[in-house]
């Protein structure tokens, strides 16, 4: 923040505060969170993020010794993959839909992914509908469990130790459960959920590291259930400028444990979670419609609960696009303890223009545009007099955020199939009438009509035809509905 | 296999092209410069004369529709529904030295088709000679893009094409002359008729640029080795290149955060503190484009596709190789940020400590994004009939028309 708009900013905090510590003396007004009106905005959504299986595929055994990512390469969409204990120092990719990858836990022993130190990333997937459990992962550079824009995943009981950069990343995917890890030691963040859609994270135990769990440009995400303590900042929801996805919206972190996040911040030089204060409980930054409901948030030196702007944070770059402000921040029952008793001078001295003096609780600092509170004289808050009275006390109505029946691939019709397919590949070698790089496409049509079949065997493994035509690269990576549909298409070309 | 193809296609002789030309286009020959009726490869006519985009990443979804993610993800929303009349008008604007100040320049000349629509040169050369303060970017699939020029100071096709053209330092035209002079060339004229009926006076600033913006969102490049594995051929990529890939989108290189598929690059603005070259001042970059001293030095994260041939690297081709602009990051952050220099590098600037090994691993991944199966045809000779000079002056000899 510049001087100027900072001495503005003192001097109608102060005039606020003045004027709400005037007010301290009339008996409070208390809401019961028992019974009440629930929480009515976000997202319907349902438990489970991976579809049940209707039939199950193959299941490929992996033993101490043999390579894991030699049985992903085996797998066929729809098959499970069960991997027993022991050590396994590799990085396992799955760019396959539908694979479920299982350690096997046999009387407490695990199956281990070790990165000895010199590896980058233990587990990434692309694939859509992908299930990664039961793994204790330790010793590697990067993350620990990666995802590229899968779809429908759950990652589940893994034990994540001393790994890199993040413990879990899912990124840019849409529906996502993270549930029942325990992840500690972590340079970053032990969960990151990044530019994703509809996630659930619960049950998970995450400690020791920068951050405990981030929501980071992402929507309709609940955190719930979880213990997070003794990192530097315990959870957040925020967004980071420059990513090209541009908000956090309508995230719920509720009935977690946010105990004693004083670890000094070990995040790398110019991280975003470098700039996080060491106690921390939970933050929330230029994220939208955030509530924040039934914790238990104890024992964090800095501040309970932080809600502030991109102004604050010194680690940050400048977005045109992307609002700095956190507006529509709900705050309902939580229990608070022992909060804020040695904070940072940045907090003092918003709370000093309150009059506050001692812990603080709750610190807002910038605009905070259609927020709210119940029951604020339960907690030592500073820059909230801008919030007002909920009008609901609590999040009961919503189980999940997660999408019934999961994200559904686009549906294209085989024609449009066919065009897509032609159009974006063929056309770059065949014409219709004449010969570009291969034959024209009448050529083909004379050879193969009434036979698409034919002309698919022939795509799929072509062989040198003519001598003066270079040979045709196998177009094996369609699949065979893909393949179908252009062979069609083809064949019944006119121009 | 794609490799071999692009091989053929790159290294054939003249009297091959010739050869093409004469069962292909031998539709045109007759009236020479008449204008296409179909679409460019990839693009579906519609009933209403429209060139549609057909690709295979249409059979995918993307997070937010943003055209972000791994393998099967949809690309950024594009430019399409040209003409096959005005993307063809395009094709001969692009490659005619008439649209410069001295008629010396045509925007092949810094896009040169035969490196990657870029100029192989650190900085490019505009009228009389002058030194551009920054390198040429690829012109492949910027009908994807929606922020142009390294500074990301504009925001369509259309508006970055009248830079160029009207810019002291690059084409140096004025309005005036360029529409006086396409109105006197005895084929212009009608060819922009063809293309922009409608216009009672189709010869202006906007056609052009229309004409311009058509031609160029015609460049796809989406059939790369890389493409074939994403779409699901295990085996497209060789073993080098699939490791390579594996630490391109590892978090401890980070490649993919900024350079994301499908398209390699995520449009945003990024500071990384590359150094000049010896003797320049810092080039602040989109600090200007934004008024905001936190982008200082920041330039927009460019596509990696094709970027194996559009050496030299950077804005200001600082790095002659890809090796050398990867070793870059590989160096540790703000290691090349001269002292006193204060930059807010981006996030992901770290210290990945990489081995050698990985450094060519990942040079041969990018050298899996090369695709250039689409490649237009270069015309022979062009209405103005002014030749194309210098550095493009082989371009002839691919002619197909």
């Amino acid at each position: 923040m510049n001087n100027k708009i900072k001495v503005v900013f003192l001097i109608l905090v102060f005039a606020g505060g003045w004027i709400l510590g005037s007010q301290n003396n009339k008996a409070p007004v208390i809401t019961s969170s028992i019974g009440g009106a629930s929480y009515a905005g976000g997202y319907q959504g349902q438990q489970g993020a991976v579809a049940p299986r209707t039939e199950q595929g193959q299941v490929h055994i992996v033993e101490a010794g043999q390579s894991i990512q030699a049985a992903v390469e085996a797998a066929q969409p729809g098959d499970s993959i069960q991997v027993m204990p022991g050590t396994y120092s590799e990085t396992v990719y799955i760019d396959k839909d539908n694979i479920h990858l299982r350690g096997v836990i046999q009387e407490g022993k695990r199956a281990t992914l070790d990165g000895l130190g010199t590896l980058n990333d233990a587990i990434l997937y692309s694939g859509n509908n992908v299930v990664i459990e039961n793994f204790r992962i330790t010793q590697y550079k990067g993350n620990g469990i990666m995802g590229q824009a899968g779809n429908n995943f759950e990652i589940r009981n893994n034990v994540i130790v001393d790994t890199g950069i993040y413990g879990i990343f899912p990124q840019l995917g849409t529906n996502g459960l993270v549930e029942h890890n325990v992840v500690s030691g972590i340079e970053d963040a032990a969960i990151y959920i990044g530019m994703s859609d509809n996630i659930h994270v619960a049950y998970n135990e995450v400690f020791d590291s920068v951050a405990g769990i981030e929501i980071e440009n992402s929507r309709h995400a609940i955190v719930e259930h979880n213990n997070a303590h003794h990192n530097t900042g315990g959870i957040l929801a925020f967004v980071t400028p420059g990513l090209p996805i541009k908000t956090t919206e309508d995230v719920i972190i509720r009935n977690n444990f946010v105990l004693d996040n004083n670890t000094p911040n070990f995040g790398a030089p110019g991280s975003i979670v470098s700039g996080i204060p060491a106690g921390t409980g939970i933050l929330v930054m230029a994220a939208d419609d955030v509530i924040i409901e039934g914790n238990i948030i104890s024992g964090n030196k800095t501040a309970g609960i932080i809600v502030n702007d991109h102004s604050f944070a010194p680690t940050i770059t400048m977005d045109i696009e992307s609002d700095p402000n956190s507006d529509r921040t709900m705050i309902l029952d939580n229990v608070m303890l022992n909060n804020g008793y040695d904070t940072i001078p940045e907090v003092t001295a918003v709370a000093l223009t309150e009059l506050h003096t001692g812990s603080v609780d709750i610190v807002h600092v910038g605009s905070s545009d259609g927020s709210c509170i119940i029951n604020r004289h339960r907690y030592r808050a500073v820059g909230i007099g801008d919030y007002g009275e909920c009008d609901f006390t609590n999040t009961d109505s919503i189980d999940s955020y997660l999408i019934a029946g999961g994200a559904q691939p686009r549906i294209i019709r085989p024609e449009e199939r066919g065009e897509i397919a032609y159009l974006g590949v063929c056309t770059g070698c065949h014409s219709y009438t004449g010969r570009l790089i291969g034959p024209s496409v009448q050529v083909i049509q004379a050879m193969y009509a009434g036979n698409p079949q034919g002309l698919v065997d022939y795509i799929n493994a072509p062989i040198k035809k003519r001598d003066n035509f270079p040979p045709m690269p196998a177009q094996n990576y369609l699949d065979a509905e893909t393949q179908l549909a252009v062979a069609e298409y083809m064949l019944a070309l006119e121009k | 296999m794609l490799y071999l193809h692009n091989y053929f296609k790159l290294s054939i002789t003249a009297f091959f092209w010739l050869m093409i030309s004469l069962h292909v286009y031998n539709a045109t020959a007759a009236t020479e410069f008449s204008l296409a009726d179909q679409c460019p490869p990839s693009f579906a006519l519609s009933a209403d004369n429209q060139c549609q985009l057909r690709n295979l990443y249409q059979l995918y979804d993307s997070l937010q529709s943003q055209g972000l993610g791994g393998l099967k993800t949809a690309l950024p929303t594009h430019r399409d529904g040209f003409s096959p009349q005005q993307i063809d008008l395009g094709r001969l604007l692009f490659f005619d030295p008439l649209l410069s100040g001295d008629k010396t320049l045509s925007c092949a000349n810094c896009h040169n088709p035969e490196r990657g629509f870029s100029d192989g040169m650190a900085r490019s050369v505009g009228a009389k000679g002058q030194l551009h303060q920054r390198s040429a970017p690829t012109l492949w699939n910027s009908a994807f893009l929606s922020v142009f020029f390294w500074d990301a100071r504009a925001e369509s096709l259309e508006e970055q094409a009248i830079g160029p053209l009207f810019s002291a330092i690059e084409m140096n035209n004025t309005p005036q002359q360029l529409i006086s002079d396409l109105k006197q060339n005895a084929i212009y004229p009608e060819l922009f008729q063809q293309a922009f009926p409608q216009s009672d006076d189709a010869v202006v600033v906007a056609n052009i640029v229309t004409a311009l913006s058509a031609f160029q969102s015609s460049l796809i490049s989406l059939n790369s080795a890389y493409d074939r594995y994403a779409h699901g051929d295990a085996n497209a990529l060789n073993p080098q290149q699939l490791e390579g890939l594996n630490i391109f989108r590892s978090f401890v290189a980070r490649c993919s955060q900024c350079h994301t598929p499908p398209l390699m690059t995520n449009q945003q603005v990024a500071v990384i503190g590359t150094p000049e070259p010896q003797g320049l001042a810092r080039d602040i970059g989109a600090q200007a484009t934004f008024d905001a001293e936190l982008l200082r030095g920041g330039f927009k994260v460019p596509t990696l596709r094709n970027i194996a041939r559009t050496a030299p690297y950077m804005h200001s081709g600082r790095f002659a190789t890809l090796r050398e602009a990867t070793e870059f990051y590989n160096k540790g952050r703000g290691h090349a940020v001269p002292e006193g220099e204060k930059l807010q590098l981006h996030w992901h600037i770290s210290e990945p400590n990489l081995t050698d090994n990985e450094l060519d691993r990942l040079v041969d991944f990018m050298g899996a994004l090369t695709d250039e199966s689409f490649m237009p045809t270069i015309p022979q000779r062009v209405p103005s009939g002014l030749l194309n000079h210098s550095s493009n002056s082989h371009l002839g000899l691919r002619s197909g028309d």
